[in-house]
């Protein structure tokens, strides 16, 4: 960790296209997780922000809906240019990682009947559900810290899972009420 | 399993659309925690899509840099490909990227500027707290479909291999990319 800079000492990008370049280059680094790459790069490197501007759009990039990293490269982008500084910062993040993963599904497309490639997919397949569980299992630990009680909690989990991955009960009728129970439940107990 | 062939009306890529920008806006936690969902719509009620290309485009998206979302343009690309044209692909790129990332970002950048006001409302924090238990559920069910799609059950190298992979990643501080990377040799080599 640098100590993080002061608010006038910080640089800035000098143009939306400067935007585009450095979050395509920050997209392309990024393999199964680009948040650590742009905290790295832009507050301590670049210094375009702050650590804690960095963490309050962090914080604001997770509460709301959408990808996390697809939200904050827009807000970071949104500090500098505006709205034209949202947009050339979410294309940076897209765009060309984009145009690489289409040239990755017509290559597969091509070579996808060879038995090996077929079962190289399903093994990766099998890694990739792992690492959603790791994730889930991560996130978990912080529960303990959740002002619900972890019994609420394990619960309310248990509940949605068994809805949307074994009932198969379309997500529009699960999230927003049991999203809406938790929130409550939480804003109820925060108040001590 | 051979991948479905389709053809798709302009209501159908409507209602597509409809879907994904719905599942935009309760996409918290990222657009992985609305996939559950997908496979419902686009695997199990409308055959848009096989058990395998599902699998496939998570597993893709996550072995290629950039940003994780990029897997919904893979399962947009494969139901346009099952209609049998290029182009439709290419629509289908666009309607499922679009329609999953439009709602949010347009949210999320007028959202930014209250919360940075805002930052310690209790509803914000309520919020943010209370959908903690919900989006684990969620990564879970995105573990489980995920598994399940890729073998059957009586798999059991192909289940083992998963909860290795989540016991690793969980434990260790190991890259995503050699657990990836180790499916995928595993799997070439038909030994899951």
């Amino acid at each position: 960790m640098t100590a993080p800079a002061t608010a006038n000492a910080l640089r800035q990008p000098r143009s939306p296209s400067e935007l585009f370049i450095s979050f395509t280059l920050l997209a392309l680094q990024g393999f199964g997780g680009v948040v650590a790459i742009v905290q790295r790069e832009l507050v301590e490197r670049k210094q375009w922000l702050t650590q804690d501007e960095f963490l309050e759009d962090w914080a604001v990039a997770q509460v709301m809906p959408g990808p996390n990293v697809v939200n904050l490269s827009m807000m970071i982008g949104g500090r500098h240019f505006g709205l034209r500084g949202a947009i050339a910062a979410l294309a940076g993040m897209l765009l060309v990682p984009l145009l690489l993963v289409l040239c990755l599904a017509l290559l597969h497309a091509r070579i996808g009947d060879h038995p090996g490639v077929a079962g190289a997919f399903r093994g990766m397949a099998a890694a990739a559900a792992g690492m959603f569980a790791a994730s889930a299992l991560r996130l978990s630990a912080a529960l303990a810290r959740n002002p619900m009680p972890l019994a609420w909690c394990v619960a309310l989990a248990l509940m949605v899972f068994v809805l949307v991955a074994l009932l198969r009960v379309p997500l529009l009728h699960v999230l927003p009420i049991a999203g809406a129970c938790a929130c409550v439940l939480c804003y109820r107990r925060l108040r001590s | 399993m051979t991948a479905p062939l389709l053809v798709l009306g302009s209501a159908d890529w409507l209602a597509l659309l409809m879907q994904f920008m719905m599942l935009s806006l309760l996409s918290v936690g990222g657009a992985i925690s609305t996939s559950p969902d997908m496979h419902r719509f686009l695997v199990q009620e409308h055959h848009y899509l096989s058990q395998v290309q599902f699998s496939e485009s998570i597993a893709l998206a996550q072995a290629a840099p950039g940003p994780n979302v990029l897997f919904v343009a893979l399962m947009g690309w494969h139901v346009g490909m099952n209609t049998g044209s290029f182009s439709a692909a290419v629509l289908g790129v666009a309607i499922t990227m679009g329609g999953i990332l439009l709602p949010s970002t347009i949210l999320t950048y007028n959202a930014a500027r209250l919360a940075h006001r805002n930052r310690d409302l209790r509803a914000v924090r309520a919020f943010k707290l209370g959908m903690a238990p919900v989006v684990i559920a969620l990564m879970f069910a995105t573990s489980w479909i995920l598994g399940s799609a890729a073998g059957r059950m009586d798999d059991w190298p192909l289940w083992l291999l998963a909860v290795i992979s989540a016991l690793v990643l969980w434990r260790t501080r190991l890259h995503i990319l050699w657990v990836l990377a180790a499916g995928a040799v595993l799997g070439w080599l038909q030994l899951v």
